[in-house]
């Protein structure tokens, strides 16, 4: 009889620091995995943190973790070098043949970028599979922008935009991801996919925006994040309607996502 | 077909059955009631038939033998980690109609809904349950409106008096047990409810947008978000994972289970201050709608089944029946409006 509650060890390979509260870690990992499935993080004593697979590499997946309790505290005392208990991946995540030969659209904030980075990773480096990229990254300030290593790379491959809420430097774009949605080159509407992820209130508002250009309910996919605590349709907490989130979800076609309800 | 023994070749039997089973019943817990001067009625380990609570609902479910309100999960000693061992002794307990019934639901989630509950499953194969009958309804029950007033899938089907003890065994290893003992061959009925105080009809479809009807907004406002209703609740199952050190030695400590419930702050909180639910009225919504809605959306059958606790233990008196009546209003509403 398997126990799905035993984490196993996996070493910190790498930090990379994007503000003071959120790091990428780089975990070795080998098996199966899709961004925007998550893994179970913890450090025994402390607890678990569930976290959302923000790259895939060979032998590693990048997990990009916000210092906001207990747990992932601990975690930033812990450093390369180190290790972390992990179980999972846990979740559907995203499938990326839905969106191969695509018109593809990404519209994320802030920490929301995370569970999709994996998808824009892919077909950024993989051109030749979508048909056009097109990706909206919204962050509070200047300050609070992740992933901007990541961004100097997708500048080059991909159209993208990025946009703070606020800044004191003239030099951003700001105002919400919503205000560039408009602005989104789109050639063929029927060929059109689109991911919204981010807070509950930004994406209710992207994907009416979203549904204004002309694209069906049927082509966004959204991401819901709810508290997993055990990853394993048990605990109850992630449930919304009859819906366990870390089973059929967290991504969603919006048909089957706009009827969830908390 | 089934054995009554005399009660002294009964109370051999039990002592026998210690041996194998830890044996489970609800029995009184003098003084130990919500109020004072009250008793607590609810399971615990029994070593005479008398201990048996029969006249009384039991205040908790048995659910605690399967899912213990904190349970070990893993231990943690510097690098290792290790799984506590399970009891040797299996478990004998004693439920009545709606709690066997609610053991499919607990099935349901630790076993089939997803992976199985390592857990949860070596517990409950070494698990039996003795049906006790019901010669009559509770008042809060419902078990005739939920279906669960009758059972057939029970281990053992029990019924006893001052004389005897009467034993019938579906269970091959507590047949082989009984066996041993001598008795009269004979049948009795298995006693069930067939009419409860309170009808309760279940709306089957429930309108579109009935999470924003009014009616949940009266229980904003008495709910004080105790969860006592789900820790009553035999077919609650949320739990939380939760780490621990040991005050007198940090290098060692465990992670657990906890029972969570979901109109307590907290069950919903995500990183980024978001939390979801913060009115206790749709917590109340949440948790009505899952025990006769959206469980059946999922699994074809309701979660309810029909006992009535959540209804007895409320410090606010909230009516759980009432709320199922209310719901049935919005759902004619609902078909009306169409």
């Amino acid at each position: 009889m398997s126990n799905e509650y035993i984490p196993f060890l996996s070493q910190i390979k790498e930090v990379q620091k994007h503000t003071e509260i959120e790091y990428s870690f780089r975990m070795s990992y080998v098996g199966d995995v899709q961004p925007g499935q998550f893994f179970e993080v913890s450090i025994p004593k402390f607890g678990e943190a569930p976290i959302s697979v923000s790259g895939i590499g060979e032998g590693d997946v990048e997990l990009t973790i916000r210092k906001v309790g207990k747990v992932t505290n601990e975690i930033f005392e812990n450093r390369v070098g180190q290790s972390l208990f992990m179980r999972g991946p846990y979740g559907n995540g995203f499938s990326l043949d839905l969106y191969r030969g695509k018109e593809l659209i990404i519209v994320a904030g802030g920490t929301g970028v995370s569970p999709v980075k994996g998808v824009i990773d892919y077909f950024g480096e993989h051109r030749e599979e979508v048909k056009s990229l097109s990706v909206i990254a919204g962050f509070k300030s200047p300050g609070d922008i992740l992933f901007k290593d990541s961004i100097k790379r997708w500048e080059k491959q991909m159209n993208l935009t990025v946009t703070v809420d606020h800044a004191d430097d003239p030099g951003w774009k700001t105002g919400l991801v919503t205000a560039y949605i408009p602005e989104i080159p789109i050639e063929n509407l029927k060929d059109a996919a689109a991911i919204v992820v981010g807070p509950p209130v930004m994406m209710k508002f992207s994907v009416a925006e979203l549904l204004k250009r002309g694209i069906k309910e049927e082509q966004i996919w959204i991401s819901q994040e709810r508290k997993m605590c055990c990853g394993l349709g048990k605990c109850g907490h992630c449930k919304m309607d009859d819906t366990y989130i870390c089973l059929d979800g967290p991504v969603f076609n919006y048909t089957k996502g706009k009827k969830l309800f908390d | 077909m089934g054995t009554l023994l005399q009660r002294e070749t009964a109370d051999a039997l039990l002592e026998r059955l210690l041996e194998t089973y830890r044996v489970y019943a609800p029995k009184v817990f003098p003084m130990e009631g919500c109020f004072s001067d009250t008793d607590s009625i609810r399971y615990g380990e029994i070593q005479g038939w008398d201990e048996i609570v029969w006249d009384k609902k039991s205040d908790y479910s048995f659910k605690e033998v399967l899912l213990p309100i904190s349970q070990t999960i893993l231990y943690f000693t510097e690098d290792e980690m290790k799984v506590p061992k399970e009891e040797e002794k299996g478990n004998l307990i004693l439920v009545r109609s709606c709690d066997l019934h609610s053991v499919r639901r607990l099935d349901e989630i630790y076993l089939k809904n997803g992976a199985e509950d390592y857990y949860y499953k070596r517990k409950r194969e070494n698990t039996r349950f003795i049906l006790m009958g019901c010669p009559e309804s509770f008042d809060s029950c419902i078990c005739v409106s939920m279906g669960t007033n009758k059972s057939t899938d029970y281990d053992a089907y029990l019924k006893m008096d001052k004389q005897g003890v009467y034993l019938e065994c579906q269970d091959e290893e507590l047949g082989k047990i009984l066996k041993a003992f001598q008795g009269k061959e004979t049948e009795l009925p298995v006693e069930y409810v067939t009419k409860n105080p309170v009808q309760t009809e279940i709306p089957e479809d429930l309108p579109e947008g009935i999470q924003n009807h009014a009616m949940w907004k009266e229980y904003a406002g008495r709910c004080i978000g105790c969860g006592r209703c789900n820790f009553v609740c035999p077919t609650c199952t949320c739990f939380t994972m939760q780490d621990i050190f040991y005050k007198d030695n940090d290098r060692a400590g465990e992670r657990r289970r906890v029972w969570a419930s979901c109109q307590v702050d907290g069950y919903t909180d995500i990183a980024g201050n978001i939390s979801f639910r913060q009115d206790q009225g749709q917590r109340m919504r949440f948790k009505v709608l899952h025990k006769v809605y959206d469980y059946k959306k999922r699994f074809g059958y309701h979660m309810c089944v029909g006992c009535g606790r959540c209804e007895d233990v409320c410090p606010e008196y909230i009516s759980y029946l009432a709320c199922l009546q209310k719901l049935g209003r919005a759902a004619k509403e609902g078909q009306d409006n169409e």
